[in-house]
């Protein structure tokens, strides 16, 4: 069964408590919304494996920490799409404003065309596909997972970063502080061919990317320093 | 937080509907800035050799009656006063240096929101909705409009603080975020003859660029020089006669969204304001890029 619900008629605390009803629940009940417009903090907060499509393009915070629910704007996503998501896959037909998918700690967030600056800052196990390009200050202190960028990728891509690796096809116009280009081993086409395949993106071969990575020079990775924390 | 709304007509069919569409848009950006909010509208241009200025008065129960006798003394080329409220649209065969300078001098209480051969400036204190009312801002027919709602970070809550600053003949800016070295700027600026009337940030950018203009500088110059020269947040909106400009500071934190169709170009701070116009799901949508000019012109 289906579950349709027009934001045209319904406010968005109206739609989030009814998606919030099965939180906690195994329940895979699909959701079809409509007349997003834009509206902020739609389909937040979700627990429970359900499969929500919206149409249109949201505003911000869209699917923000989701957990199990597969989440799909069909259309562009404001500022902090899937922040802090835990678990679950969002997908972003379009575009996406800045910082999606910060923080966020799991799941699968693909965005099919571009993502603009701070995609993925702060990431700290979630990974993320985007199919164009992302902007500057892409994965700035990203403490894991995995952000593949099938286009090219801004200034400062991952300065500061930690564990998280970057996988990026095309060309990067300045990588931050402390991020370096890696060997890109069979280890790591076998985890990126994964990824593309799981995210659904066709038309890109693993073999393509370039790897990067932390060099850990930084102030941070001293164990000298570590008295002054 | 602020909100910010541009609307460019594309057709003379859509030129007709300007004030239609750009209301609601301006209403959606209530949250973004309920503390005042100001509308500069492109539309009735004057005659070769006139000049049209936008004033505003500050004063709250304001003699216009008065004002405008001793105006006409003072400037036999005076061809018209039209009342909106608190505002003033006047037209007149004179230089508009002479009558702003005319008007600080003899009528403190009267401040000159605007001045070209086709702009207007309305602005004031309080909700969005209370502006579009007032200054029937639905009927609205117009080649382009910028609009503005405030939330005040940087200085006062006052109509006089509130945006699209005038930057120069049909020139106009409007500002979301908020600029770190505005105190310094305004001193050099100042030494350079440029008038400033509040502590304003926002201000200071657009005396900024009424500088860079005066010093012979194209907008897009201006704004390039502006990009190195201020220090701070921002995404501007600059109404030139001809169209808008759009430009991001090279971090780009304050949101910013760009539609096109055939009929219009729009831009806002969100998604949401764009919604109301029509086609808008299925326009070209994309976010401007950090530190970028973006223009459209008739």
């Amino acid at each position: 069964m289906v579950h349709h619900f027009d934001l045209a008629h319904g406010s968005t605390r109206d739609l989030n408590h009814a998606l919030h009803a099965f939180n906690g629940t195994d329940s895979e009940a699909a959701w079809q919304v409509k007349n997003a417009n834009g509206l902020h903090n739609l389909a937040v907060g979700l627990d429970a494996p359900l499969t929500v499509d919206i149409e249109g393009h949201v505003g911000y915070y869209c699917a923000g920490m989701n957990k199990f629910a597969r989440v799909t704007v069909h259309g562009n996503a404001g500022p902090g799409v899937a922040e802090n998501m835990m678990s679950g896959v969002v997908r972003i037909t379009g575009n996406a404003s800045q910082y999606a998918g910060a923080t966020a700690h799991g799941g699968l967030l693909i965005i099919e065309r571009s993502a603009s600056s701070r995609c993925g800052i702060s990431m700290k196990g979630v990974d993320i596909v985007v199919r164009g390009d992302v902007g500057h200050m892409s994965a700035f202190m990203a403490q894991s997972g995995r952000l593949v960028v099938c286009g090219d990728a801004g200034d400062a891509l991952g300065d500061s970063l930690y564990e998280a690796r970057l996988y990026v096809r095309g060309n990067v116009a300045g990588l931050g502080a402390d991020c370096v280009e890696k060997v890109m081993k069979d280890k790591h086409k076998y985890e990126l061919d994964s990824l593309l395949r799981e995210a659904g993106v066709s038309g890109a071969d693993a073999a393509e990317f370039r790897r990067f990575g932390s060099a850990r020079k930084l102030y941070n990775f001293n164990v000298d320093n570590a008295d002054a924390y | 937080m602020c909100g910010i709304v541009g609307l460019f007509a594309k057709t003379p069919e859509f030129e007709s509907q300007l004030g239609h569409y750009l209301a609601p848009m301006l209403l959606e950006m209530t949250d973004r800035g309920p503390d005042s909010a100001g509308v500069a509208v492109y539309r009735n241009p004057v005659g070769d050799g006139q000049v049209k200025l936008t004033l505003l008065s500050t004063a709250p129960w304001f003699a216009w009656q008065d004002f405008e006798h001793a105006l006409r003394n003072a400037f036999p080329g005076v061809t018209g006063l039209w009342l909106m409220g608190n505002h003033a649209i006047l037209t007149a065969h004179a230089a508009s240096g002479d009558l702003a300078s005319w008007i600080r001098a003899n009528y403190p209480a009267v401040r000159v929101n605007s001045s070209g051969s086709t702009i207007e400036i309305y602005k004031q204190k309080g909700l969005p909705a209370e502006v579009a009312h007032n200054f029937g801002v639905s009927q609205f027919v117009g080649t382009h409009a910028l609009a503005h709602t405030r939330m005040a970070t940087e200085s006062a809550v006052t109509t006089e603080h509130s945006h699209p600053f005038s930057t120069g003949e049909d020139l106009c800016l409007v500002h979301n975020g908020s600029l770190s070295n505005h105190n310094r700027l305004r001193t050099q600026l100042a030494k350079r003859g440029i008038h400033f009337t509040t502590d304003n940030d926002s201000e200071v950018a657009a005396g900024f660029l009424t500088w860079r203009l005066m010093e012979g500088d194209s907008l897009e110059a201006a704004l390039d020089r502006a990009i190195v020269e201020l220090d701070g947040f921002y995404t501007f909106a600059i109404g030139t006669r001809d169209g808008f400009a759009v430009l991001r500071d090279p971090i780009a934190c304050k949101p910013a969204v760009i539609a096109e169709t055939e009929q219009w170009v729009a831009m806002a701070s969100e998604y949401r304001a764009l919604a109301v116009l029509p086609g808008a799901d299925q326009a070209d949508c994309w976010e401007p890029a950090p530190g970028r000019i973006y223009s459209w012109s008739h």
